[in-house]
């Protein structure tokens, strides 16, 4: 499957759907767009995993570094609707412990915001 | 056994097509179940990265081979490449999840997971380059 992003806005958030395969070869792209929109002010981001088939430890090193950068900058990331094979890499490596596995897109959406973030919402 | 062996430009283009052939070859012994393919993907996938970025750190254009032997109970992959090396008793662990240093730790993620998935990791790295031995057996509860 074609590495992909889709970037739209929902109730606040940014909601950036990934399809693919998350590797040394494609998570560059993730991390470029979490940069982004970070700049811009898009804090608060929502990443659909539904269309990652494959993840591996530089894909959640991306991951990682999205969550700490939003934080840094008031806002929030919330992860959603991970494959069983993708979950289980976030379970063995333990980053479910800080960053929670929604179900769904919506559930992900219901994510507390930090009071800096609530107020450009 | 049935050798396949793989040489791949050491780019992170070709990573995919890395863990396509090793899954396929593995594949071929239909014991192996779909998370055991998983967990041998993943491990491949971490050790052919890290082959690839000791090229690209001393801006080698070797190829970096992949060998895969499969028998009946298991399948062993060979990743080997000729960077520098490291010394693999030298990789700090990551904090624990609920440790504050945590989120500073992008990074140093794939030798554990490697550890994990895999039923035996040997690695073997000098001067001259690594090599590291995964083997993965058709039940995660065959005798390593």
């Amino acid at each position: 499957m074609l590495f992909d992003l889709q970037v739209v806005e929902r109730d606040g958030w940014t909601v950036v759907s990934v399809t693919g395969e998350l590797d040394v070869a494609t998570a560059p792209r993730l991390r470029n767009e979490i940069v982004r929109l970070a700049s811009s002010g898009n804090t608060l981001v929502v990443l659909d995993l539904g269309g990652v088939d494959f993840i591996d430890s530089t894909g959640l090193g991306v991951v990682v570094g999205s969550l700490k950068r939003v934080r840094s900058l008031g806002g929030e990331l919330a992860l959603a609707r991970a494959e069983p094979q993708v979950r289980r890499v976030f379970e063995i490596t333990r980053l479910v412990d800080i960053l929670p596995l929604h179900d769904t897109v919506d559930a992900a959406l219901a994510t507390p915001v930090p009071p800096r973030a609530e107020g450009d919402r | 056994m049935s050798e396949v062996v793989l040489e791949i430009p050491a780019r992170p283009a070709y990573l995919a097509l890395a863990r396509q052939v090793v899954a396929a070859a593995a594949s071929v012994e239909p014991s192996f179940g779909d998370q055991r393919i998983d967990d041998l993907r993943l491990a491949v996938s971490e050790a052919t990265t890290n082959a690839i970025e000791a090229h690209t750190d001393i801006s080698s254009d070797d190829r970096i081979k992949i060998r895969c032997n499969l028998a009946d109970d298991r399948i062993e992959v060979e990743v080997l490449d000729h960077g520098i090396g490291f010394d693999p008793t030298d990789v700090a662990n990551a904090p624990d999840a609920e440790h504050p240093e945590r989120l500073n730790w992008e990074h140093g993620l794939g030798l554990p997971l490697m550890r994990h998935l895999a039923d035996v990791t040997e690695i073997r790295s000098s001067a001259g380059g690594t090599a590291v031995r995964l083997v993965v057996y058709t039940s995660p509860t065959a005798d390593a």
